[in-house]
């Protein structure tokens, strides 16, 4: 079946794209091949593991669950838009302090998943942190040092207003 | 995901519960995790394309996605949050002509309440229950329960409609739906059509719903602020779905229980509503005979799988275990809520 393709205009890191591609095109993937951000990572492609997390107008979203062509309009954040290696962002850096990455893989998605927690999530206890966490897996770390990062940050940003 | 599919029993059933049994399998053995996939910076012709192709749209209006719907001709689907509908596409176990996205039909994104009961409008995310005040003060069973719908990522895009839809068997908005008598709104060239959600879940991710029927919202009760409930679920993990869950309500009325309801999933081919149950704790006081009567009662009554997660006689065991906790709490609940919402 032929398949009309679509033009699509959308903001990353606050910087306008427009492309024209297959409606099933996936986000991740649209990303990764046609921006060439390659810091969006893709584990399993069926919404289960969290290392593919963007954030979609401000919340945390799979983008291996989100087609390109439903991001119209929508300003899409990815880690690149968090620091870079020379300035690291501040979750980045909490990460490196807190020894929160091993592999790397899962970074991202656990990055931009925090970075809409910081927004909107009380994260008053561990169990809230754990249970906010609960979406993206790490094969390496055991996660005891992914908390120890958030809980540094939400006691950094205090509570939610 | 592999958990709810492996939940129900595919093996006889024609159609589309074969492709649901090629996804278990795929999601549980395969190389799905392992595939290799050309990776690059720079754009792969043709390469890189997991779904089979499709053609989208991004209806305006709900007679936009109705009409798309009909001209489809039973291969089109409706997309809202896409967390359980992309999954399946990704790994082309469904394979539609057309997507029709509703997220962009104005109006479809709210709570209302309507007299006693409350609607949830089509685009209604799971975080907007679980953060909604109308939903904390009217319904805080539902409250409650969205907590065990998956994670916070999946939260921000799920619908309460899509999972009524989607009507996996060991989810938990189906069996809350059929616990607070629902009532399923269906849209379609030929008009609108309302089903009880009694008459709306027919089997394993089946729903009485015409292929060229969307819903455009879904009618529940509100509760007397008198009202006590119980939530209890068991799954391995938080946010995966459930081996068994209950799901029951009560005030009581001259020191006894009434208009008791009592639900469960994860331990059939749809949620249940388990009269039985409620007729033998409606007018009773809650006490260990009952709660073993309850037990007992459960044990004939459910037909629970055997699979990897668990066997039936285990979720047998689960069912009666967490319906004693449920009972336990919806009569502490009551007790305390009887002298008013706030006490
Ligand atoms: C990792 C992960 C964990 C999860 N854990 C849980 C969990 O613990 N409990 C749970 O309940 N769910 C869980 N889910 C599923 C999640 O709740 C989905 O959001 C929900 O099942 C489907 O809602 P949706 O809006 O995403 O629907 P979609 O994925 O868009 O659609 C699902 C199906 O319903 C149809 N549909 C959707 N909306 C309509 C409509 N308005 N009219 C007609 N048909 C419609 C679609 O055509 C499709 O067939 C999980 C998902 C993931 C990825
Ligand atoms: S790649 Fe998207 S959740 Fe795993
Ligand atoms: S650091 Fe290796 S998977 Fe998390």
């Amino acid at each position: 079946m032929p398949e009309k393709k679509i033009t699509l205009s959308v903001s990353v890191n606050g910087v306008a794209h427009t492309a024209t591609i297959e409606p099933r095109m996936l986000l991740s993937d649209f990303l990764r091949h046609e921006l060439g951000l390659t810091g969006t990572h893709v584990g399993c492609e069926h919404g289960v593991c969290g290392a593919c997390t963007v954030l979609l107008d401000g919340r945390s979203a799979r983008s291996c669950l989100t087609l390109a062509v439903q991001a119209e309009g929508v300003e899409i954040e990815t880690v690149e838009g968090q620091g870079s290696v020379d300035q690291l962002g501040r979750i980045q850096e909490a990460f490196r302090q807190h020894h929160a990455l091993q592999c790397g893989f899962c970074t991202p998605g656990f990055i931009m998943a925090i970075t809409d927690m910081l927004r909107h999530h009380p994260l008053e206890s561990d169990e809230q942190i754990r249970e906010a966490l609960s979406g993206n897996i790490c094969r390496c770390t055991g996660y005891e040092h992914i908390v120890n990062a958030v809980r540094e940050l939400a006691r950094e940003r205090g509570p939610l207003t | 995901m592999q958990v709810k599919f492996e939940n129900a029993p595919w093996d006889g059933e024609a159609g589309r519960s074969r492709d649901d049994k090629a996804f278990r399998d795929i999601s549980e053995h395969s190389g799905a995790h392992g595939r290799t996939m050309p990776e690059s910076a720079f754009p792969i012709d043709g390469g890189g394309m997991k779904p089979a192709p499709f053609e989208y749209l991004a209806a305006t209006s709900a007679a936009e996605a109705a009409e798309a719907l009909a001209a489809a001709n039973g291969d089109g689907k409706i997309i809202a949050g896409g967390q359980s509908l992309m999954p399946m596409i990704n790994f082309r176990l469904v394979k539609p002509t057309i997507l029709i996205d509703i997220n962009r039909i104005a109006g479809l994104d709210r709570i209302e309440k309507h007299g006693e009961r409350l609607r949830i409008g089509a685009t209604v995310r799971h975080r907007m229950i679980a953060t909604d005040a109308l939903v904390h003060r009217h319904i805080p069973i539902l409250h409650d329960a969205m907590h065990h719908v998956a994670h916070l990522t999946v939260r921000n895009r799920g619908t309460f409609c899509g999972s009524v839809c989607h009507a996996d068997p060991a989810a938990e908005m189906p069996m809350m739906t059929l616990l607070l008598d629902g009532t399923i709104a269906a849209l379609s060239i030929r008009g609108e059509r309302q089903i009880a959600a009694s008459e709306f879940f027919v089997g394993s991710l089946m729903t009485s719903l015409e292929p060229d029927e969307f819903v455009t919202w879904i009618d529940i009760d509100t509760l007397p602020p008198e009202t006590g409930w119980g939530f209890e679920e068991f799954s391995r993990r938080h946010g995966d779905f459930a081996l068994a869950c209950v799901a029951t309500t009560m005030r009581i009325v001259d020191g006894v229980a009434c208009d008791v309801r009592f639900g469960m999933m994860g331990v059939g081919e749809t949620p249940l509503r388990l009269p039985d149950i409620e007729t033998l704790v409606e007018g009773q006081a809650i006490s260990e005979t009952l709660l073993q009567d309850v037990s007992e009662a459960l044990k004939g009554l459910l037909q629970p799988n055997t699979d990897i997660h668990a066997s039936a006689d285990y979720r047998r065991h689960l069912a009666g275990v967490l319906a004693r906790r449920a009972l336990r709490d919806a009569w502490k609940r009551a007790t305390f809520r009887k002298d008013g919402p706030d006490a």
